[in-house]
This record gives C-alpha cells, sequence and structure tokens, in this order.
C-alpha cells in the first residue's frame, strides 16, 4: 500500500510540472498572468517581511515625500510608506477577492446545477430569480448589501463585504454554470446514477460538480478579478475597508484626492496596483479558459 | 446695556483676515445680482429651531430675523435686529425690548412682539410634537410677555452671564404666531419670515433659491436680486470654485484646497482665515467599561500628542489649534503654560505614555482593544487615523469604525459607541454656551460621554450665574482642570476656518463661526473684471 502510495506521488509530481509547463508554452500571456499573480501572493503572504515600513505607522518628518531610495514610492499625507502599504494592501486585495470570488462562484455553481439538475418548474422559479439579480448592476447591488449589512469583522476581514461582493456574484456564475450542467444532466450516467436510487445532492456534488469544473475554475479566476475592482470601488466610496488598514482602493480616496497635484505619486501607485491585478486574473483566466476548453484547443 | 466696545475690542485679533472693509474699499454696495454659493450637505429640516446643522443655517438663515444680532465686521458685539432697542433692570433678571415699527413678513402681515413671544416660547416650551434645540440655553427664562405690539419683556428665573448670547443666537429665528397658531410644525417644511430674502424653491439634492424681499425693514438692504444655494460634495466645492461657477462656499476648506483654488483664481481669490468655534473631541462612553475607570480614559488622554498632531494636521486638515474647552485665543480661553499642567497636554511625550502605560496596567487594561466610532468624512477621518496611531503606541488598538452622518448622530444619542470621535460647535465663545458639552448628561443631552458628575454641574451653574468675568474666569478654568482629570471628554484640536471665495462677493464678514453673519443682507456682488 505505501508503496503504491509513493509511486501514485512520484508520477503525479512531472504530471503538474508537465501541465504546468505545457500551459506555459501554450498561453505566455497568461502564464504572464499567473507570475504577476504569484508575486502579488507572495507579497500578501510575506509583507511583514518584504516591506521596507510598518504600514499604518504616522511618520509626520515624511509628509508627503516624493519617490526616494528611502521610500521608492513616496509617503502619503500622514508619512506613511506607500509601497509598504500596497505591498499590504495586496493582503487585502486578495483575501476579499479570493474569498469573494470562491463563495460567489461555488454558490452561484450549487444554484446552477441544482436548477439544470431539477429542472421543470425548479429551474423556472430559480432562473426568473437570478434574472431579477442579474437586472442590479454589480456595484449597486453590492453598495446596497455593504450598506444594509454593514461591518462585522473577524480576524481583520470584513465578513460583511466578502458576502456584499459575493452576492453580486452568485446569478452571473449560476447562469454561466447551469449552461454547462444543462448538458451533463444530459448524459447517461446521470440517468444510471437517478436508476441507483442516488440523492439528488450526491448526484449534484459527486457527479455533476466535478464535471463543470473547467467553467468553475474559469470562472473563479475571472471574478477574483471582478472582486478586486469591486473592493477597490467600495473602499474608495467610503464602505469598504476603513483607515488606517492598506488597501488600494482607499488608498485612491481620502487625502489622495486632496493632494493628487501635489504628489501625484498617492494615486499612481495604487491605481497601477490595481490595474495590474485586474489585469494578471484576467489575462489568467482567459488563457485557463482556452487552455481547458477542448474547442479552443483544437 | 451690554458692553459692545469691549467685547469687540477682545475678538479681534482671533480673526486673520476680516472683510468690512471691501465695501467701503471699492465704493457703494452694488444692487443687483445673483449670489451662488455651495453647501456640503442637505437640510434635515427647514425648522432652525430643531436644528443646530449650517446645512440648515446656511440656506434658511437669509429668510429670517432675529431679536438680537451679532453686528457685522465687529463680533461679538450684539446689535438690534427686529429689536431697536433694549433695557436691563438693575438686577439682571428683566429685559425690555423695543422692536421696530412696520416690520413686514413675506406675507405681508405686520411681526409684533407677540410673534416674538410665540417664537421665543416654542424655544423655551416647544408645542408636543415639535423639539427645540436650544432648551438648556431657555431654561433659566421664567416668562416672556408682550404687554404692546412694539414691546417684548423677558424676565430671568436667576442671573444668566451668557444670555445676551442667546438673545443674539442665529438659531432664534421669529415665526408668524398666526403662522404657529395653525400648525406649531408648519416651519419644518415652510418658510416665510421676515428676513432679507423670500423663499422661491428647494429642489432636494440640488439646489435652494431665494429672492429679494422688497419689504425689508432695513432700507436699501438687501442688494442681491437673490441667491441660489447649490448642494456639493467638499471636492466638487474646490472645483466648482475654481472653474468660477459659483462665487462663494462659507463653511470653510482645508489648506490644501485654499491653495489650489487660489492658485485657479488668481487675483480674483480673497481668503478669509480665523480660529473657529469648533473643536474635535474624544468622547469615551461612561456607561460602558472599561471607560467608566478614569484611569483608562486618563491614560488615553495622555496617550495623544496634541501639540505634535496640532504642528503637522493643521497642514494637511482643517484641524488646527491646541485648545482646553473654550476656543484658543478667546477671552475666556486659557495659556499655553495653564494648559500644559493639565493631563495631557504636557509636552514630554515619552513621560505621558510611561504614565499612560502604568494607569493601563493599573486599570487591568494593558491589551487595551476596543471600536473608534467616526464619521466617514474629513477631517474627522483623519483625526481618527492620527488617534488610532497615537493610542498604538501605547499598546492600545482601536478598529477604525466609520459611519454616515446620521449613524454618528444616532450613536451620539443611543449611546452605540466604545469611544467616539466627537465635535462642538456653538455661534459665541461665552463658556456656558461650551461647557454645556462636558456637563452631566442627565442636565444636558449633547454631553455625549454619558458621565454623571455633580461637581462639574456645580462649577457649570456657579459660572453662568456669575457676572464677574474673573471670577467666572477661575471657575472655567477649575472646571477643565477637574474634565481633564476625570477625562470623560476630552478636546483633541481646534478647528482653523479657511473661508476662500471670489472676489466679486463683498460684504460678508468673517467670524469664528460659521453660523452667524449668514442672511447675506450685507452683501453684494461688484462686478465681473473686464
Amino acid at each position: 500500500m505505501s508503496a503504491t502510495t509513493t509511486a501514485t506521488a512520484t508520477s503525479a509530481a512531472p504530471r503538474r510540472q508537465k501541465a504546468v509547463l505545457g500551459f506555459c508554452r501554450a498561453q505566455p500571456l497568461g502564464a504572464a498572468g499567473l507570475f504577476v499573480i504569484l508575486i502579488m501572493g507572495l507579497a500578501a503572504i510575506f509583507a511583514e517581511a518584504i516591506a521596507p515600513h510598518e504600514p499604518e505607522v504616522i511618520n509626520f518628518g515624511a509628509m508627503l515625500t516624493a519617490p526616494s531610495f528611502e521610500h521608492p514610492f513616496g509617503t502619503d499625507a500622514f508619512g506613511r510608506d506607500i509601497l509598504t502599504r500596497i505591498i499590504y494592501g495586496a493582503r487585502t486585495a486578495l483575501t476579499i477577492g479570493f474569498l469573494s470570488s470562491f463563495i460567489g462562484c461555488t454558490l452561484g455553481g450549487l444554484l446552477g446545477i441544482a436548477s439544470a439538475y431539477f429542472g421543470g418548474r425548479a429551474d423556472l422559479i430559480i432562473q426568473r430569480f437570478v434574472d431579477v439579480m442579474l437586472s442590479f448592476p454589480i456595484i449597486v447591488l453590492a453598495l446596497v448589501v455593504v450598506a444594509v449589512l454593514g461591518k462585522t469583522e473577524v480576524m481583520g476581514i470584513d465578513l460583511n463585504l466578502v458576502f456584499a461582493i459575493a452576492i453580486p456574484i452568485i446569478p452571473r456564475s449560476s447562469r454561466v454554470v447551469r449552461s454547462a450542467a444543462l448538458s451533463v444532466r444530459a448524459m447517461p450516467y446521470i440517468d444510471a446514477a437517478r436508476a441507483g436510487g442516488y440523492s439528488a445532492w450526491h448526484i449534484i456534488t459527486r457527479h455533476m460538480a466535478p464535471n463543470v469544473l473547467a467553467p468553475y475554475l474559469i470562472l473563479l479566476t475571472a471574478y477574483i478579478a471582478q472582486a478586486i475592482l469591486l473592493e477597490a470601488s467600495l473602499s474608495f466610496l467610503g464602505l469598504g475597508v476603513s483607515e488606517p488598514k492598506p488597501a488600494w482602493g482607499l488608498m485612491l480616496a481620502g487625502d489622495s484626492s486632496n493632494f493628487y497635484q501635489e504628489a501625484p505619486w498617492m494615486i499612481i501607485f495604487p491605481g497601477l496596483a490595481i490595474s495590474l491585478a485586474v489585469f494578471a486574473f484576467n489575462l489568467f483566466g482567459d488563457s485557463l479558459r482556452d487552455w481547458l476548453d477542448p474547442k479552443f484547443r483544437m | 446695556m451690554p458692553n459692545v466696545t469691549r467685547r469687540a475690542t477682545l475678538a479681534l485679533p482671533a480673526l486673520g483676515l476680516i472683510s468690512p472693509a471691501l465695501a467701503r474699499e471699492d465704493g457703494p454696495p452694488r444692487r443687483s445680482g445673483m449670489l451662488t454659493f455651495a453647501v456640503g450637505a442637505e437640510p434635515p429640516t427647514y425648522d432652525l429651531h430643531q436644528t443646530g446643522t449650517f446645512a440648515v443655517m446656511h440656506r434658511v438663515a437669509p429668510h429670517y430675523s432675529t431679536l438680537l444680532t451679532y453686528e457685522p465686521g465687529n463680533y461679538p458685539n450684539i446689535v438690534g435686529d427686529v429689536a431697536e432697542s433694549w433695557t436691563v433692570s438693575p438686577d439682571q433678571k428683566t429685559f425690555t425690548f423695543k422692536l421696530r415699527p412696520g416690520i413686514r413678513f413675506h406675507d405681508g402681515t405686520l411681526l409684533t412682539s407677540e410673534d416674538v413671544r410665540v417664537s421665543y416660547e416654542r424655544l423655551r416650551a416647544p408645542p408636543p410634537g415639535v423639539t427645540s434645540n436650544r432648551l438648556p440655553a431657555f431654561s433659566q427664562i421664567d416668562r416672556i410677555m408682550a404687554p404692546d405690539p412694539l414691546t417684548v419683556v423677558i424676565t430671568m428665573k436667576q442671573v444668566d452671564a451668557s444670555i445676551m448670547d442667546t438673545f443674539a443666537s442665529p438659531w432664534n429665528s421669529i415665526f408668524s404666531a398666526a403662522r404657529l397658531a395653525q400648525d406649531p410644525a408648519f416651519p419644518v417644511r415652510n418658510v416665510m419670515g421676515s428676513g432679507p430674502f423670500r423663499f422661491v424653491e428647494h429642489v432636494a439634492g440640488s439646489h435652494w433659491v431665494g429672492e429679494r424681499f422688497d419689504g425689508y425693514f432695513r432700507q436699501g438692504q438687501p442688494y442681491l436680486d437673490g441667491f441660489r444655494a447649490i448642494t456639493m460634495t467638499p471636492s466638487a466645492m474646490v472645483n466648482a470654485l475654481s472653474g468660477r461657477q459659483i462665487l462663494a462656499e462659507f463653511r470653510g476648506f482645508t489648506p490644501n484646497e485654499r491653495d489650489r483654488i487660489v492658485r485657479a483664481l488668481g487675483q480674483d481669490a480673497q481668503v478669509h482665515e480665523s480660529s473657529w468655534m469648533l473643536h474635535m473631541i474624544v468622547s469615551f462612553n461612561n456607561e460602558r467599561a472599561p471607560f467608566n475607570d478614569p484611569r483608562v480614559r486618563r491614560a488615553l488622554s495622555l496617550a495623544i500628542d496634541r501639540w505634535g498632531g496640532s504642528a503637522s494636521l493643521s497642514r494637511i486638515s482643517q484641524l488646527g489649534a491646541v485648545g482646553g474647552l473654550v476656543r484658543p485665543g478667546s477671552v475666556w480661553s486659557a495659556s499655553a503654560e495653564e494648559m500644559q499642567q493639565w493631563p495631557g497636554y504636557g509636552r514630554d511625550m515619552a513621560a505621558n505614555r510611561a504614565e499612560a502605560r502604568r494607569l493601563l496596567r493599573e486599570a487591568g487594561h494593558e491589551n487595551l482593544s476596543f471600536t473608534l466610532l467616526n464619521r466617514n468624512h474629513q477631517p474627522y477621518v483623519t483625526s481618527g487615523i492620527f488617534l488610532i496611531d497615537q493610542w498604538r503606541q501605547i499598546g492600545v488598538r482601536a478598529e477604525h469604525q466609520q459611519v454616515e452622518l446620521a449613524a454618528w448622530y444616532a450613536a451620539q444619542g443611543n449611546g452605540g459607541f466604545d469611544v467616539m470621535v466627537d465635535s462642538f460647535t456653538q455661534f459665541s465663545d461665552d463658556p456656558t454656551n461650551v461647557l454645556v458639552k462636558y456637563v452631566s448628561f442627565d442636565k444636558a443631552a449633547v454631553a455625549t460621554a454619558r458621565a454623571t458628575d455633580r461637581e462639574l454641574d456645580r462649577m457649570f451653574d456657579a459660572q453662568a450665574q456669575e457676572t464677574d468675568p474673573a471670577v467666572r474666569r477661575r471657575i472655567l478654568r477649575e472646571f477643565e482642570a477637574r474634565n481633564f482629570e476625570q477625562a470623560y471628554a476630552v478636546p483633541l484640536l481646534w478647528w482653523q476656518r479657511i473661508v476662500v471665495m471670489n472676489k466679486r462677493v463683498r460684504g460678508w464678514s468673517m467670524a469664528p463661526t460659521h453660523m452667524i453673519y449668514q442672511d447675506l443682507r450685507d452683501v453684494w456682488l461688484a462686478p465681473e473684471r473686464g
């Protein structure tokens, strides 16, 4: 048993390596996106070790300092190092972005699969509900949710902000996953499972969900970008992360709008960070779709 | 009669630039033009008796008259508005006002002493369904009588040293008694006064328009054809003023916004600067542990470097001078040396913070963490960021919760906070007007800290009834010393008022409060430069 496990593990590693290399060769732009994402991820994880300064410590002696060796991206109106705040801001952006996208796409995916599986009246009701949800622009829906829910922080993460961003993602991912699940639902093995007496939950989670994993993964990466942008927008509007926590959208609001003429670095670098993150996730998501979809491969 | 010369002389050094001379410099006022100005918030009501926000004052003041008023360009000298003259009894408890004859409301009816009496009764004892924000100030009034159409007699329960300021309050608009008889809440959604401008329209979220009232009782005034107050955000105001789409904003800008507007307008900019009767306060909720422990409150106050904060924050925000409970630079304020004796005002921050840590350790709250409730508006956010950084330096962690104005007001009222960034503004420096923020909660609803301290209450009453300024000042110092020792609520910094407007606007008077001189009766517009 032990020998079999070892053999499986040793053969899986080269396979993964080969898959990653294959992806990089086939999708160089996607690989570039993945590289940026990995850099941001590492920065977020090791922020304490990488960042040159403390993100929240005020240093009035360095107020509005232009980019220099000491402060490569300059400082803000409180003398806080902008590079440090961007590095820590990556933690906020990626955490909220990934959690929101994961929750939104997973719940939306399950709803879409259930809608496809049950069909008939259930499908009709779910899809009309999804239509109603889709009629709201994503930012408006998130604004309403965050304004109604307020703030509930757990381990420094505002859960209500995560849900506010996740909720508008649910109907969108539900609609996409449902279309993929409809074709899976028509497969003979689903009929066989039903004939075998398996429960609806069992069939949805064990037989249908794994077969819509490709569109799910693509949605997940695409909506991380959207969630990062949404978090930045909400923070910019004063409804997301609160000062003095570092967050990219927040860095564009407040004093930045007051001092952008004298200290343009206050808006340039956070703006670049948001653009780069969104660009990287979108590139990666698009490339992943091309790579996973057999039609595109042909 | 009030000693007007002394009052005015004492206040003048507080004002950086004062504009009444502009009218003389540029010849006689011109009688034409529409003044467009910005207001940064929507009015929650039209009723000046029931509110305390500039959002109402800046729109509604041009439509009403008051009994007395502050003399334009000569703050804090008090002169008559609808009152032509007045006398005070030797025991300083009876005030007899003679009204100007022939004053008319905008509907053409005559303003009489009955209108003043009914308006003042509404402030002193509001009827059911009406609230009065001025109840504490009017609590010492015993009776208001109107023996003839042009005479108002007000008797006091006891001497009130601040009563002349109460009579000159810009919030005491005189309503029509006939309209109030029909509906006591008439002014909440209707505007009908005897001020220099007649109400035309209010489009919520957009604008408020007034037009000249030709029957105004001051001959030849107002000079403007009308005014248009436009609702806009602070950043929009800077752009609108820079782009000459509006001519003024009367509340105030940050130093950086001032510089941007001056750069854009060049010679067409005029700047007025003054200290401001508005201060930022750290209010601890004394009904919640651990803020019911004076050691915790004092430790949090000790950790704040007010002198360092003033020097730096004044460069990036409207926050300015270090001060006690009354406006720094006013006749009532403590000197810098006196302030440095108070806990939290010493310049040796290392010693202050060491003492703060010791107090927290003694109270068993070394790793204190709490939520700091704040408005999501500048300079409140700046204050919050600064406070959190100051408290971090003694090992205290504060979570910054920023909320909309309505939620912030609600928390002030219902005590739904641990610690809050609070503020307080008044229209006069008189200690009674200001100390009310720091007395027991059951004595004044504005005392957000929800503390009970009968010693402070006793001192408050004693100074309010004391007519000797020297004795009053001594009581005030004692009040401040006890307040900082107990630290129920402590000032952070006082605001600096920076008003920037287009030079075409003439005749407007600067003051250390944004609540007076807003009836616009003296304001006129110079022609545009070639």
